[in-house]
């Protein structure tokens, strides 16, 4: 068979979705933010809402996810996209109205807005990606960098009777009864990716039907920040990561789901 | 026509008159001295007649971004606080200016620095005027020296805004935003349509269509030669507004021999020193910049070319005081005279200040 009859649009099974651009993505090698645009984008164009949703970038390395995802945004300032998508929902009842979000902006500067959007059940969908750091401000401490973490800002590993405790901040949000559907989800494998994907539609068709607020999160790698290969992250993330922030629904239809023994 | 005439503080017409104006949400948090704004339009539930949005915030940091993403939208959007809250925004509001973006902020001044008091103030001139927050921006900044006017700033206050793409700001004080007066309300007006927001506002976000490249609202761009050009435009939009739009009211100024400039509640209290230093005998003018930013500077100037003496008379330590000298270039003597602290002079007190600082005598000073 010759090349050009396999390179064929008949044969072709896979392709990138529509709403996502063809710009260089800034995000480094094995960083999960690129495969999370990639669902969200596949979402929106299955959904037949494109002209239809604004989406509310934060503060971190996915400031820049407008470039990316092709719908309506506004960059929100350092943890206050809850604020913002809160009063573009209201203001805009029949919008898709979703904040994309890292641990530093949502469980840190942004605590406070992320629980009381929550808590007045926004009609919005929260899309957090927890991966311990600071990406874009070069690794620092992030509310979720584990116990023993070496960051820049921790450089012997968090000591909690320095820094605390990582903050496990989905499961607090699972408790406020303004959340519907709170879930964790990661993104390095095919299989998490397809959970991942439906978790996101589920979120997004909760968000349309009034249900209240959902929050998906997406615990993820930063290889850069984390100082490992893609493939020593992704292993890290299983060993540590998921201990701390085992994946699984946290919260569905309005029901807390109790801990697995 | 009937005009609708009511009796109220300042705070509760700035409320009426924002769902009046059509206004499409408030966003506030508490705060005295200006809660009823929000407690009035709780009261009023706009959403059932007009659709608008009024939802109490968790703080005032969540009020000015909530601001600031119903504007990304194209809808005509407000907050309200006093001076404590309003540095809580200054973050948000210095989105605003960087996104381009029309939006109203309220701030009924209350003494400080820090919690302070309760009591009015006129002190957050600076952070109203020169900015406030970080990085090179204005606001417009109306001073409602009557409730009348705190009716009416709010849909000068939109229409300048969204005229030029800024956020404009009500600088009130505890004194207008507390008293109460007679106030002729504005017709009722529609808010605006999805339709005429997607035509007047084609920047905003609307959901993006094929007919258009997606709108994003932001204020980063880490090109520092397309910064520096947006910063350009910022400043092209100000000297824009500053040659369009300075707005005052001038009280015997033809003869005057003496001028006062104030602002807010304390023109109100130097229109009364006016009117009795005038029955003793010295003629006395006053000049009252209703824009704080673009400030008058020509109107003083002008005003001021025979005059033996200005003063400047403010609730607080001496901050508008330096745009008056600005803006008669050292050529006549500029005093100040304020109080602090919550405190409100008298008009006796103005007079007195004449003598003070320019020597005046009063010949009839008890009538």
């Amino acid at each position: 068979m010759e090349l050009n009859q396999i390179i064929n649009p008949a044969n072709r099974v896979y392709a990138r979705p529509a709403l996502l651009d063809d710009n260089t993505m800034h995000y480094c090698p094995g960083c999960s933010h690129g495969v999370v645009h990639k669902i969200i984008a596949e979402i929106i164009e299955e959904m037949g809402l494109q002209e239809n949703t604004i989406g509310v970038a934060p503060v971190g390395c996915a400031v820049f996810a407008y470039n990316y995802i092709d719908v309506d945004w506004v960059e929100a300032a350092h943890g206050r996209a809850p604020a913002l998508a809160s009063a573009i929902q209201r203001l805009n009842p029949e919008k898709l109205v979703f904040t994309y979000q890292g641990d530093g902006d949502l469980a840190a500067i942004g605590t406070a807005e992320t629980i009381h959007a929550a808590n007045r059940g926004e009609n919005i969908a929260i899309i957090f990606i927890n991966n311990a750091i600071y990406g874009m401000t070069g690794g620092q401490m992030a509310p979720t960098t584990l116990e023993g973490q070496k960051t820049a800002t921790t450089p012997y590993g968090r000591r909690v009777d320095l820094n605390g405790y990582p903050l496990n901040i989905s499961n607090l949000l699972a408790q406020l009864d303004g959340t519907h559907y709170v879930t964790r989800q990661a993104v390095h494998t095919a299989a998490t990716v397809r959970k991942a994907k439906s978790a996101i539609k589920k979120a997004f068709q909760n968000a349309l039907a009034g249900k209240g607020t959902s929050v998906v999160e997406v615990v993820g790698t930063c290889s850069s920040g984390w100082k490992m290969t893609p493939d020593a992250s992704n292993k890290w993330m299983e060993q540590h990561m998921f201990e701390k922030y085992p994946l699984g629904d946290l919260k569905d239809a309005g029901e807390i789901i109790p801990k697995s023994k | 026509m009937n005009e609708d005439i009511r009796l109220m503080k300042g705070n509760e017409a700035i409320a009426h008159a924002a769902v009046r104006y059509g206004v499409d949400g408030y966003f506030g948090y508490p705060i005295t001295p200006q809660s009823e704004v929000l407690e009035t339009l709780e009261a009023l539930m706009p959403w059932e007649t007009t659709g608008m949005v009024v939802l109490q915030a968790e703080s005032e940091i969540s009020s000015i971004n909530m601001v600031y993403g119903g504007a990304a939208t194209g809808k005509a959007v407000m907050t309200s606080s006093s001076s404590p809250g309003v540095s809580l925004m200054q973050e948000g509001i210095s989105y605003l200016a960087a996104s381009e973006l029309p939006a109203l902020i309220v701030n009924v001044m209350r003494g400080g620095p820090g919690l302070g008091t309760i009591h009015p103030s006129q002190s957050d001139y600076f952070q109203a005027t020169k900015g406030g927050g970080h990085g090179d921006y204005h606001l417009i900044v109306l001073a409602p020296s009557s409730v009348q006017e705190m009716a009416d700033f709010v849909g000068l206050g939109f229409d300048l805004a969204f005229k030029y793409r800024t956020p404009a700001m009500i600088l009130a004080d505890g004194v207008v935003g507390q008293m109460m007066e007679k106030v002729v309300l504005p017709e009722q007006r529609q808010r605006r349509t999805a339709e005429e927001i997607r035509t007047q506002c084609p920047w905003a976000l609307t959901g993006k269509t094929a007919d258009r490249k997606r709108n994003v609202v932001t204020s980063l761009e880490l090109d520092s030669a397309i910064m520096e050009k947006n910063n350009e435009r910022f400043q092209r939009t100000y000297k824009e507004i500053e040659a369009n739009e300075v707005r005052y009211q001038g009280y015997h100024l033809d003869d005057a021999e003496y001028l006062i400039v104030a602002f807010g509640s304390m023109a109100r209290i130097c229109l009364k020193a006016v009117e009795e230093a005038r029955k003793a005998g010295v003629k006395i003018g006053l000049l009252r910049p209703i824009t704080l930013w673009p400030f008058p500077y020509e109107a003083i100037c002008k005003a001021s070319e025979n005059a033996k003496g200005i003063l400047v008379a403010e609730l607080n330590a001496g901050q508008m005081i330096e745009d008056v000298r600005l803006a008669v270039h050292d050529n006549v003597p500029v005093e100040h005279f304020g109080r602090m602290g919550g405190i409100v002079p008298n008009p006796a007190e103005v007079l007195g200040a004449f003598t003070d600082k320019f020597g005046v005598k009063f010949n009839d000073q008890t009538n």
